[in-house]
């Protein structure tokens, strides 16, 4: 019963999605050429993400470290 | 609770009913005006005698965002499909020149349609679709398809049956094919025959005509009347005969095509006020009487103006009451266009005059059209007898066009006479009562389940708000899968990001197809996410209780 209202939940936001972005209406080539083009920037955005954000995250940790006091430098064990 | 209301005559007789005489006797006259206790947004001293309210909520911002986003990848898609048609990656459908005159100024700017070629063709299916019965509270839709995206149809030749109408102009239910009702047209119809052949000055003034335009003047309780053939006609063709150069038109900024059609070839200077707006009116005024015309500074010859009593895009009604006491002290005329509220709206259906309580000769020219709550075709021109006089030799209208044919003619009188009890029922007052009763269940109710609706409590056009360009497709449609016709509005009829889908409430519709309608909305609103509004009222129940008078049914 939770994997139907699930789906159905997944489904009505699909069709938000088609709606509210106009693919509702283009024609099944139209909607593959947009699909393509979403999947794909979207694709990169998170493997963007994925490469840059954790040693962005941790030098700035270090950097508001050294700024509040030095005590717990030598149990921050830095990933390179 | 007792009925304080009497009818007399035709003329409902109001019981001015003196509540709060307590609070009364301390209330001073100040210029001869009293000063009544006074209502929220009301500030020029003139008394609405009963609630004025009106609706004009805006979505939150997210909506509007992605209703841009939504025309955003529209327009994206648009060039797209352009390029290749341009490059001949793809078949043209739309007119194009012949080959032998590639090479002379072009006669079909291709960019002006970018918005008709790329947008509104994906959605066309929902527009224009022919009926085959009369549309009355329900109608008969021939069944079409498309196998190339909405560029041509064919007809399947099946019917869909009994498709609950909202969006036809049928206020009082009129358009009815009930024999006993149509029999004194059947009978014009016999002895008249359908065709002119003539102008109203030539050979084309009947007797039906003279005996049309005295019911009307004695319906609107005025001096004389004019009937013409076509609403549009009337307002189009009669404004330029009123005013010329010289004059000013103010008019409102939402009017109708016919009204600024009119304004246009008249000659005359046109300012727009705001919507709706006294303070952008009076402005006007003042500065045109200040400033006189532009270069010579003269004064102007006339000032005129031009408002509907419903406007059919927004549903909200003129303000009457302050609009004619501008009009008095800045010694301007009204021009008002009834053609949405004549039958509509009032307590014995004869318009807005009526509703706000005040007397048709404060208004200089009364138009309306018989197309809406008649069920005929038609306009009229209604005023003092000079004016209808004046208008008789220098209207074009009544000059060069032909008048309106005796059936139709016939059609007319006997909704008139029925409307004022002449024909010895009161079935006329029954349905202005019911289309009231209609109206306000229908509107109440869309408030209730968080709709963003807009206009005048008491209007019977509902616009209901749906903003994004994907929604009014999918609405239109899934509403005539479940046997709901309705019309949507996009792009040039109304402001980009505030497309609707318009309802007519009719009095010929019964409650449960009210509440059909209602359910299925209810079910759309939620799967469409529609239910934008912010302030439901269906908490708190007790405070918008019905305070107005209706007769048990």
């Amino acid at each position: 019963m939770d994997i139907k209202s699930m789906k159905n939940y997944l489904y009505w936001l699909y069709c938000q999605f088609e709606l509210i972005t106009c693919s509702y209406l283009m024609e099944p080539w139209e909607k593959v050429l947009f699909y393509t083009f979403n999947i794909t920037m979207l694709v990169m955005m998170l493997y963007t993400t994925y490469i840059f954000v954790p040693v962005h995250i941790s030098t700035a940790f270090q950097f508001f470290l050294h700024l509040f006091g030095n005590q717990h430098e030598n149990t921050v064990s830095v990933v390179k | 609770m007792a009925n304080p209301s009497a009818v007399c005559n035709g003329h409902l007789h109001h019981h001015h009913q003196k509540q709060n005489n307590l609070l009364k006797s301390g209330i001073y006259k100040k210029n001869g005006i009293t000063k009544g206790a006074k209502k929220n947004g009301v500030s020029n001293g003139t008394v609405y005698k009963k609630k004025f309210v009106e609706h004009f909520e805006q979505a939150p911002m997210y909506v509007a965002v992605l209703t841009f986003l939504g025309f955003g990848v529209g327009t994206i898609f648009g060039y797209l499909r352009d390029f290749m048609r341009a490059w001949g990656l793809e078949k043209r459908n739309i007119a194009a020149e012949r080959e032998q005159q590639k090479d002379f100024v072009p006669l079909y700017q291709d960019f002006e349609n970018f918005y008709t070629r790329n947008l509104y063709m994906r959605i066309r299916d929902n527009w224009n679709r022919p009926i085959c019965s009369v549309p009355g509270p329900q109608f008969d839709l021939m069944e079409r398809v498309t196998d190339d995206y909405n560029w041509t149809f064919r007809f399947t030749g099946r019917i869909i049956k009994n498709v609950i109408n909202m969006g036809s102009y049928n206020y009082l239910g009129f358009a009815e094919t009930d024999v006993n009702a149509l029999k004194t047209v059947t009978i014009e119809l016999q002895k008249y025959g359908t065709g002119i052949c003539s102008t109203r000055q030539e050979m084309g003034t009947l007797d039906k005509h003279v005996e049309l335009e005295k019911l009307v003047a004695t319906f609107l309780g005025v001096e004389d009347a004019m009937v013409f053939g076509m609403g549009f006609a009337t307002n189009s063709m009669n404004i330029p005969a009123l005013v010329g150069k010289g004059c000013l038109i103010l008019s409102d900024e939402l009017n109708h095509t016919s009204l600024v059609l009119g304004a246009r070839l008249s000659g005359a200077t046109i300012r727009i006020f705001k919507h709706n707006n006294m303070q952008s009116l009076e402005t006007l005024l003042r500065d045109a009487i200040i400033y006189g015309q532009p270069r010579s500074r003269r004064a102007w010859r006339k000032i005129i103006i031009l408002v509907e009593g419903i406007y059919s895009m927004e549903g909200s009604i003129v303000r009457l009451p302050e609009i004619v006491s501008l009009k008095k002290k800045y010694k301007a005329y009204l021009y008002l266009d009834e053609a949405h509220s004549i039958g509509a709206v009032g307590a014995t259906g004869r318009g807005v005059v009526e509703y706000f309580g005040m007397s048709p000769d404060d208004v200089d020219v009364l138009m309306g059209t018989f197309t809406k709550s008649f069920g005929a075709a038609g306009g009229y021109i209604a005023g003092k007898k000079d004016l209808v006089d004046f208008l008789r030799t220098h209207s074009h209208s009544a000059v060069y066009a032909t008048s309106m044919c005796p059936p139709v003619a016939e059609q007319i009188i006997r909704a008139m006479k029925c409307l004022m009890g002449l024909d010895g029922t009161t079935q006329g007052l029954q349905r202005v009562r019911q289309l009231g009763k209609n109206t306000r269940y229908f509107r109440r109710r869309l408030h209730e389940m968080g709709f963003i609706i807009y206009g005048n409590d008491d209007s019977p056009v509902v616009p209901l708000l749906l903003y994004m360009p994907g929604k009014i497709g999918a609405f239109a449609r899934r509403m005539l899968e479940k046997n709901i016709g309705v019309v949507v509005v996009g792009f040039p009829a109304t402001p980009i990001t505030e497309s609707r889908a318009r309802f007519c409430v009719s009095a010929a519709h019964t409650r449960e197809m009210l509440d059909t309608v209602l359910n299925a909305l209810d079910e759309l609103g939620d799967f469409l996410h529609l239910k934008y509004s912010r302030y439901s009222k269906s908490s708190h129940p007790e405070l918008y209780e019905e305070t107005r008078l209706e007769l048990e049914d």
